[in-house]
């Protein structure tokens, strides 16, 4: 391939679009990650982009607004998901496997019947390049500068909640309210980025540049920067892949975010191997200074 | 416990999670200065105890009285820490201060205070480590910085020896010691009545209730150990202090041999 072979995709807009809503959006999903990753938090993650798939469609059908349809949509299923879960007879992962995925199957059965005006549903479903505006490149950068204003003012009661709830609502933070917060802005997150990475590879978005950047520091300061430029990385990355391979972006972009996970484990074996003492030692153990 | 006011005072306290009450009808006065280990088995309230004083478990009956802007701190069992989350000492300390600055960065003050606070508990080289790099006794510390830079006139620790070992309980005691000597209250719940509870200055001993509140060597007595435990045990004197024995009974002991050859 040549270089103008390479660069040619750069003279059409709709690429231009996609690549900035894909990289914008993996740097997105790279921030919010770092939360849903350390606070155990993947699978609802995946369960709500699936849950947000049965607003889309119900919402093209009756003409509302996707994005608002499907924002409502997705909160409620967090909220039925938080109350059925509060039965402790069911645990949250089985709540999120019912709603979650029953939302998802409504909304399949609903385009199957009644079709998606509008909408390209595989579009939503695996993401394309070509179904980016440039109102999703303003949606995208709006909810990435809503997403990073929280995160900047909330910084330390949100890192403290994420860490240790109960001494941090013991020490007077509010981690309801940081929970909602975090909730709300995962729902806008997968709403504003499922154009580009598609609900059923949203999580991955999500999780594979948290998890790379775990992989690379110890440190929750340096994290939170290294997962949003590992997923700015994949978007960009994969968006371009998506052209010349012909292949939907949410897959490629999660692809790549794949490969690099795998370059990362493999580079970062040895030095998992000498950690020092592990949790299961540290009662007896002298100090490594 | 000294005649001055209570930072706190908890009266026929009652606390329940949905079903049976966990505690029933407790009354405990913590004062300034006051150094207190509450005893007793699993399951008698003591985790229960700290979070009606912390204010994060309501009562169902009963009160809880705070002094006017009484800050309070709670060191957690280390066993319910996550070492794995990518945490350094200095962040891990620095989080201590939640309701501090809104921008992440800490202020000029915070870094030197954080800095003082590692220093006194000796662990400032320790700063950029991993909180998992650190020997159980270091660990602890961390977590009583954390505590520490909320600046609080009472510490509450839930289990502060819980799994560590001989050197590092000693190391906690002294610590713990120190910062009562500089003025700081503390209420802490243990299982080691030889290595913890026997050494400290007040005890309560709790099984649901409050059995007996007072001096280690007044309260760690075959009955009121028999009352709190369910078990009798022999309380032996050494140096003024009383040290309990383990009630263990090898004639109850069924050989395993014994076991293995019953006929079906």
């Amino acid at each position: 391939m040549t270089l103008s072979e390479f660069l040619r995709p750069f003279e059409f807009e709709f690429f231009r679009n996609g690549l900035a809503v894909a990289t914008i959006a993996g740097a997105l999903c790279g921030m919010i990650g770092v939360y849903v990753v350390l606070r155990g938090m993947s699978y609802i993650g995946h369960g709500l982009s699936h849950a947000i798939f049965g607003g889309f469609a119900a919402s093209a059908l009756i003409g509302v607004n996707v994005f608002v349809g499907a924002g409502i949509w997705g909160l409620a299923s967090a909220l039925m998901i938080s109350r059925v879960t509060r039965r402790r007879s069911i645990g949250s992962d089985a709540a999120i496997g019912v709603i979650t995925t029953a939302s998802f199957a409504l909304g399949l059965a609903l385009i199957q019947v009644f079709g998606s005006p509008g909408r390209n549903p595989d579009a939503v479903l695996f993401g394309n390049v070509l179904g980016v505006s440039r109102g999703d490149v303003w949606m995208v950068i709006g909810v990435t500068i809503f997403a990073a204003a929280v995160i900047f003012l909330q910084y330390r009661p949100l890192l403290f909640s994420t860490f240790d709830p109960e001494v941090a609502a013991a020490s007077g933070v509010k981690t309801a309210r940081m929970d909602a917060l975090l909730m709300l802005v995962l729902a806008l997150s997968i709403l504003a980025t499922m154009n580009v990475m598609g609900v059923t590879l949203i999580a991955a978005g999500v999780v594979i540049p948290a998890v790379v950047a775990r992989l690379l520091t110890n440190s929750f300061a340096r994290m939170l920067p290294l997962a949003t430029i590992i997923g700015a990385f994949c978007g960009f990355t994969g968006m371009i892949g998506s052209y010349h391979l012909d292949i939907a972006s949410g897959p490629t972009i999660v692809l790549t975010g794949a490969v690099l996970f795998t370059s990362v484990y493999a580079l970062t074996a040895r030095n998992r191997t000498r950690s020092p003492a592990s949790p299961d030692t540290r009662a007896g153990s002298l100090s490594p200074v | 416990m000294s005649p001055a006011a209570p930072l706190i005072s908890i009266d026929r306290v009652t606390c329940a999670y949905g079903g049976d009450p966990v505690l029933v009808n407790v009354s405990l006065d913590v004062r300034q200065e006051d150094f207190i280990g509450v005893v007793g088995p699993s399951g008698s309230g003591k985790t229960t105890l700290l979070r009606a004083l912390l204010g994060t478990v309501a009562p169902v009956a009963g009160t809880v009285r705070r002094q006017k802007g009484l800050s309070v701190a709670y060191v957690p069992q280390v066993e319910t820490i996550d070492w794995n989350f990518p945490i350094t000492v200095s962040e891990c300390v620095l989080v201590g201060r939640a309701g501090g600055r809104i921008v992440p960065w800490p202020s000029r003050a915070e870094r030197a205070e954080v800095a003082g606070v590692l220093d006194r508990l000796g662990i400032a080289s320790l700063q950029n480590r991993h909180i998992r790099e650190l020997s159980g006794g270091q660990q602890q510390r961390v977590f009583v910085a954390r505590a520490l830079v909320r600046r609080p006139q009472l510490l509450l620790m839930d289990e502060p020896t819980s799994g560590v070992d001989l050197t590092t309980r000693h190391e906690v005691l002294h610590l713990l010691d120190d910062l009562n000597r500089d003025g700081l209250s503390i209420l802490l719940t243990t299982h080691d009545l030889n290595g913890i509870a026997a050494h400290l200055p007040t005890l309560v001993c709790l099984n649901q209730e409050v059995i007996g509140v007072g001096a280690p060597k007044d309260v760690l007595t075959p009955e009121v150990l028999e009352a709190t435990y369910g078990a009798r045990m022999e309380v032996l004197q050494h140096a003024g202090i009383p040290v309990i024995l383990d009630p263990y009974d090898r004639s109850n002991v069924v050989p395993i041999k014994a076991v293995h050859s019953h006929p079906r």
